[in-house]
């Protein structure tokens, strides 16, 4: 049975909200019902359901109501019309006593901008939810500190938020979530406000946790990479409708509509760069004119890389010599080192990245860039390539 | 004929007021003395204990006061070093008497501002009714409420510390309710989210995220209550208003300044130990 089953759910921002109701349910878009009624279409008539311990993420833009459908989940937002039923009992009809309960033992929620209580330590922060429920102080500092050892900051425990950075904060507020031991996580764009590093150690880690631990994952974010790396299914949202739910596969072939499309593109993102962007310097080289084997296994070990590019006067591109090979010549006292120089094959700084990519992918080494006069002007290494297919905000 | 009569008749207003304070006078004399009674006794116990023992014991204590909030040896030192001058100059039991009334007066606007200032965060109609009058209190110069304080209560401490709270209470009220509306939406949505009821969302998230404005709050409440020392003095207040009043009417510049000085060092104590930035 789903966790989670969301029917015909809307929210109306506004004075009247039964006028704008009924254009929503005659099937009216979000700008026909704010030229009609004056009134904001929130989330706009949406079904869908979320399985048991299943990271669910919903994507859209800002403004795209996505934020107020996960507030409509645990009713910080009033929602206007539908249901949500969680195990089968309809959220929307409980009272205010029941609701509370439900939040404190069924929902643990993360926010954008952490919002932690600057005025508590972590350890007190972490505790906010059992302390909520009466939990007393012992066993609530011992489920707190087991929280945070998860996340990765046991000794931190007596600081301030303050003291903390980003990402660490939005531990605090994992752990703040965790602490409770929730059935069902309500992630808001947690991982929006941090740099990209960090960000993508963020994602490990929830992964991490999320193998760890059975809960079911409500994600929000608008960013497709991060979607896409997380979500067992995703929900693309626009003006308050959800416009695609599907598999990561279902979503990058055959997106349903353009708003989709539009998304999907930009994640194809090769298509975008070249060679040049890609490629990076070259940490050593083997120079013809002046180096043998010897120099060449000694640079090699300096870097700790197993291949290495050889090149002449004007560091005119010659080949690749390998580790063994060059280990062999040594061995026999030879010092000519021509003689075990291979080719492979060489791209050119304009060369996108799709047909780098067939070319590099059954190399062993990385690929030369060389260009018109010959020049080896740098080398892509496999990882940089596979990054650039996926990476940076997708906005 | 209406507008004739606007432009040669005054609206009787002057008499309406009067009229509603001897009303308040006649019928609800009980009341205002038992009220006058108990700020007496509030008082009379303060000035009990701020004077038990020597001066020099309340130096020490209040120095070791200081050093425990603010953990700054300089206050410390400048705190005791004020205080031994005015014990010097004698002015020690006015300074005794303001710092009871000023105690007596600030708590007094705490215990009812704190509280309003979460009424009028929680309530639209009371934000509404409150601010007019708020605005009225902050702007109308003292000298006029000290009359019908006067006749409400008599002279002497009483109805200085009166017009002293009618004076201070605007920014206790005014700093609480603006702390609780700055507090972070994303604060209050973790406290709702996970299922504090309202009790718990004032006292464990609201109020102490809006700590650092009412601190402020009653910093000025503090602040203002001082400034007020003298003109509660014209009504017989006692304490350091006094004698700055008597070398006001007997052109007595060196008396003047030395009670003026005890002032100045007692709000300046006060304003570094309850000031705007608590860590």
């Amino acid at each position: 049975m789903a966790k989670i089953e969301v029917e015909g759910l809307s929210k109306i921002f506004g004075p009247n909200p039964e006028k704008a109701l009924d254009l929503v349910e005659e099937g009216h878009a979000k700008d026909e019902v704010l030229e009609k009624t004056g009134q904001t279409v929130g989330v706009n008539n949406v079904d869908f359901d979320v399985d048991e311990q299943e990271i669910f993420v919903i994507m859209g833009l800002s403004g795209s109501g996505k934020s107020t459908l996960l507030r409509c989940l645990n009713r910080l937002i009033e929602p206007t019309e539908g249901t949500v039923k969680v195990d089968g009992v309809d959220i929307t009809d409980l009272d205010s006593e029941k609701l509370r309960k439900f939040r404190r033992e069924e929902f643990g929620m993360v926010f954008q901008n952490f919002g932690l209580f600057p005025h508590k330590t972590v350890l007190e922060n972490t505790e906010f939810g059992l302390e909520i429920q009466g939990v007393d102080e012992e066993t609530r500092k011992a489920a707190a500190e087991d929280a945070l050892a998860k996340v990765g900051l046991d000794g931190w425990e007596q600081k301030h938020p303050d003291e903390l950075s980003g990402g660490m904060q939005q531990r605090v507020g994992l752990a703040r979530a965790l602490a409770v031991d929730p059935e069902v996580l309500l992630m808001d764009e947690p991982f929006s406000a941090l740099d990209p590093l960090i960000k993508r150690e963020m994602q490990d880690n929830l992964l991490d946790l999320y193998d760890e631990m059975n809960k079911t994952i409500i994600f929000i974010t608008h960013d497709l990479d991060e979607a896409l790396k997380l979500g067992d299914r995703i929900a693309i949202m626009k003006d308050g409708e959800i416009v695609q739910v599907g598999t990561h596969e279902d979503i990058l072939t055959d997106a349903e509509n353009d708003y989709v499309r539009d998304f999907v593109k930009d994640v194809n993102r090769s298509r975008l760069l070249n060679a040049k962007d890609a490629m990076i310097k070259p940490r050593a080289m083997v120079y013809s004119e002046q180096d043998g084997p010897r120099a060449a296994m000694h640079k090699m070990r300096h870097e700790e890389i197993s291949s290495i590019f050889v090149v002449g006067k004007h560091r005119q591109y010659q080949g690749i010599v390998k580790m063994e090979d060059v280990l062999e010549l040594v061995n026999k006292g030879k010092d000519d080192l021509s003689e075990v120089v291979k080719e492979v094959p060489t791209a050119s700084p304009q060369e996108d990245m799709d047909e780098l990519f067939s070319k590099i992918a059954n190399l062993d080494c990385p690929l030369p860039v060389v260009n018109d006069n010959n020049k080896l002007i740098g080398i892509i290494v496999k990882s940089s390539v596979l990054s650039n297919l996926s990476s940076e905000e997708v906005v | 004929m209406a507008i004739i009569d606007f432009l040669t008749q005054k609206i009787p207003l002057g008499n309406a007021v009067e009229w509603l304070v001897n009303i308040i006078i006649s019928n609800f004399g009980g009341v205002l003395d038992s009220f006058s009674a108990f700020i007496k006794t509030l008082m009379d116990g303060l000035i009990g204990i701020l004077s038990f023992g020597h001066p020099l014991l309340f130096i020490g204590v209040f120095a070791l006061i200081a050093w425990l909030i603010r953990k700054d040896i300089k206050l410390t030192i400048g705190t005791v070093l004020g205080f031994l001058l005015v014990l010097n100059l004698e002015m020690w039991d006015p300074l005794i008497a303001t710092l009871a009334s000023i105690m007596t007066s600030v708590l007094i606007s705490l215990v009812i501002g704190i509280p309003m200032g979460v009424l009028k965060s929680r309530s639209k109609i009371i934000d509404i009714i409150t601010r007019p009058i708020l605005d009225f209190m902050q702007t109308i110069p003292p000298f006029v409420y000290l009359i019908p304080a006067l006749m409400f209560f008599g002279l002497g401490t009483v109805p200085g510390i009166v017009a002293t709270v009618v004076f201070a209470i605007a920014p206790p009220i005014r700093l609480t309710y603006l702390g609780l509306e700055q507090v972070d939406e994303e604060l209050k949505e973790a406290g709702r989210a996970f299922g504090s009821t309202p009790f718990q969302m004032l006292f464990k998230v609201e109020l102490p995220a809006a700590m650092p404005s009412i601190m402020m709050g009653i910093n000025q409440c503090i602040m203002l209550s001082l400034s007020m020392v003298v003109i509660a003095a014209m009504i017989g207040a006692g304490g350091l208003g006094k004698p700055v009043l008597r070398s006001l009417s007997t052109v007595d510049i060196g008396l003047g300044f030395e009670a003026g000085l005890g002032v100045v060092i007692l709000a300046i104590t006060l304003d570094r130990l309850f000031g705007r930035e608590t860590n």
